[in-house]
Order: C-alpha cells, then structure tokens, then sequence
C-alpha cells in the first residue's frame, strides 16, 4: 500500500493561538547534566528586516548523546527532564532565543560520529513548507569531519555554525536569513 | 546503525514550492538557493515525544472551553493519521487552531471587523488513539478577507499541526470544506501542483459522524511521510 504525504500549507499569521501551548525556550532544566548554552538569533527576510511571526522549533540529543525517544537504541543514559524538544515565536524585531545545553555526539549516515548539531524547523507566514535546518557549535574540533556538513559547499558552512558572542559567556549567536547572498542553508529533509 | 531506514521524500508536485508568487508573501520569506539533501541520520528518525501526561483531555472539544455554547455551526471533524505505507500513527499529537463562525481569530494581529466569540477561542490538541483515529468537536470557521491581492478572501479552513514519529515526520496543514466556492481563487490552497494533491485537503461530509441533532460530520485523514523499508521488514 503506497499513499502519498498530506501537502504542507503555511502555518499562518494566527499560529500563536493553537500552538502556544507548547512553547519551550528554556529546555534545561537545574538537574540535566551538561554545558549550559543560551542560543540567540534573528530570523530575517530578503531585506534583512526581521520576521515578526515566525515560530522556531528545534530538537536534540542530550550531553550524552542520547536522544529522548523509542529508537535511539544506544546504550547511553537519557536524562530525566531533558527531553530535548523546543519551540518559540519570534519577536517582533525577528529575535528568538533558547536555554539549552550543548548536545553530545550521535551517529551519523556513515556510521562515524556528527558533530554535535541540533535540527532545527523554521515555520512562518510565507513558508508553504517548514524549512530545516541545523545548529552547529563554533570552534568544535568534529565540525571539520561532520559529513552532513561536508555535505555544504564550504562557502556557506558558516551560515550553519553559530558564533560565540563577544560579550557574553556561554551565549552563541545564529541567524535565519531565509533569503539573499548569505542565505541559510536549507536541507531537503 | 549505519544502516538505518530513512523517511520517504515527497512525490513531485505534491508539495509546494517554497517561492509560490501567487502568495505574496513567499515572495521575501521563500529561499532561492537550492536545498541541500539531508541524508536521515538518528537526528531525523527520532522526534519529540508527547504522551498522555502532556494533554488536556478536553482540549479535543473547541465548543466547551467557555461558560456559554460559541456561536455557529457545530462540527464533529475526524480521521485517521496514517504514513505512507498505511499504516497507523498511533499516540501522535494532533494540535488544530481555527477562526470563529465569523471569519475571525482570536489574535492581536487580527483586525477583520467581525465580532470576536466571547465562547470561541479556536485552538485544540489531541492524541491520535492506538489506530491512528483522532476526533474534534467544533464549530465551522467562516470565511475572511486578507490582503494578498484585491478582494481576496480565504476559505474557510482549519489549520492542523503533526510531529509524527520523528524529525522528519513533521508537518503543518490546513484542512477545507467541500464545495467552497472560494478554493479555485485561494492562492495558498492552490500552491501544490499536484491536483489530486491539493484536493485531499478538502475534508469530505460524513453521515456516519454527523450526530442527529447535533453536529454535522466531516473526515479528513492525515498522511505523513513513510518509511523506506520499516525495521521489521528487514
């Protein structure tokens, strides 16, 4: 039996009003062992203006490397109230930000490890399908050797790897540019 | 691990384009470099899990979250979530948001000049049960106008949000209504090139859940992406 996938439609100008519930910046709670990063970023247009009503969603593993789900079959340990999930509407100037704590390292398509990422989902008025795309963290020595990364032209890599800030400790910074000469880059996921 | 089962990529034309003009937002919001593949790694396959714990039961009933009965047609919209190969999905959260029977949302950004319901706020959320059925209990939402061009005007429509299984089984859609007179003109309906597509958004009239007396009945069933080949299989 072969059925074809529901199509997508744009979340909309009103999402806010089913989908709130859900909303999560601060994934980490005290007990959840790892290094604590708080990600800021901006979602931005074709202009560099930021996107108001946009909704942000992104999912990891734990420091562990372990995913809170069925099929993550590793022998490593989940971590009692990290569930790695989070979601958050933009501001009204495009800014959104999360708490969270740098993932650990999972397999990857060749079996070799990726670097530690975290998969992300970008939802708003004009977007007729979610785009995805990834988090890497800076300075991170497995960056080089991650294959969905090497999968990039190098050109555009850096549009995936955050930044640390220069003020601020434990704050990494990555924006969405969902169009122009430094757009993004988008997976077909 | 290395050779885990993956999700399937959409057929052509089943999905929209992300740069649709019609739809006049696309047009600033849509990228323009092309995407790049994304082989499905455990970062895929897994997702965010919600179970029981984290629903309101009530929540699947949008016509009594108030002190008094919204104004409007009452509904009963209902289905099954299923992927590609047929089968099931059980447990998944199902989270809908929707206009009132006149045309508007309950939201700040909202300024359409027909009256709020003091009994409406229009969102809800459910778990599929162990087959995949899911069941909502509203009123139909009305029609309203947008901006995109001149006199355009929405049909009438239920936004629906799915995580499925995994990462890569997430999906947001909206469902219609059969026979609205509006559907030919709505860019945002229209953006899938795919007709047959685009047309198992339109929800179907159903005697069997229309409650006598009480509430007419539509389905529409929900299809998210399938496995390659399912671990079992192997």
């Amino acid at each position: 039996m072969s059925l074809q996938a529901s199509t997508s439609q744009t979340v909309g100008p009103y999402f806010h009003i089913g989908l709130s519930r859900l909303y999560v910046n601060d994934l980490a709670s005290p007990g959840v062992s790892g290094q604590r990063v708080e990600i800021e970023g901006r979602l931005l247009d074709a202009d560099g203006q930021g996107v108001p009503d946009g909704m942000i969603e992104i999912w990891q593993a734990n420091a562990h490397g372990k995913y809170a789900h069925p099929e993550d079959q590793q022998d490593k340990p989940v971590e009692p109230g990290f569930q790695g999930y989070g979601r958050t509407p933009t501001a009204e100037d495009g800014s959104f930000h999360f708490k969270t704590i740098k993932p650990g390292r999972v397999p990857g398509p060749d079996g070799k490890l990726q670097a530690p990422h975290i998969d992300v989902s970008v939802f708003t008025r004009g977007l007729l399908r979610r785009l995805v795309t990834r988090i890497y963290f800076p300075d991170d020595e497995a960056n080089s050797g991650d294959s969905v990364l090497n999968l990039v032209d190098p050109s555009r890599r850096h549009t995936l790897i955050a930044k640390k800030s220069a003020e601020r400790d434990g704050v990494i910074e990555w924006n969405v540019v969902l169009q122009g000469s430094d757009e993004t880059v988008f997976f077909d996921c | 691990m290395a050779n885990l089962s993956g999700y399937r990529r959409p057929y052509p034309g089943t999905q929209p384009n992300h740069l649709h003009p019609p739809y006049v937002s696309s047009i600033k919001r849509a990228p323009s470099k092309p995407l790049v593949y994304l082989p499905h790694t455990l970062s895929e396959v897994t997702g965010p899990v919600f179970d029981a714990s984290s629903i309101d039961v009530k929540a699947c009933d949008l016509t009594r979250q108030h002190s008094g009965e919204p104004l409007g047609e009452r509904i009963i919209v209902s289905g099954r979530v299923l992927d590609e190969n047929g089968r099931p999905v059980p447990h998944t959260l199902v989270e809908v948001w929707q206009a009132n029977a006149a045309g508007r949302y309950r939201h700040k950004v909202d300024q359409h000049h027909a009256p709020l319901d003091p009994n409406f706020t229009g969102c809800g959320h459910t778990l599929t049960d162990a087959n995949g059925h899911y069941r909502f209990v509203s009123i139909r939402p009305g029609c309203y106008p947008w901006r995109n061009h001149y006199n355009a005007w929405r049909p009438a429509h239920i936004h629906f949000s799915l995580f499925g299984p995994a990462f890569a089984t997430r999906l947001v859609t909206q469902m219609f209504f059969p026979g609205d007179p509006l559907l030919p003109f709505d860019p945002i309906f229209n953006c899938t090139a795919d007709e047959k597509a685009r047309n198992r958004l339109i929800s179907t009239f159903d005697w069997e859940t229309t409650m006598p007396e009480h509430a007419l009945g539509f389905k529409f069933d929900i299809i998210l992406s399938g496995r390659l080949s399912t671990p079992w299989e192997k």
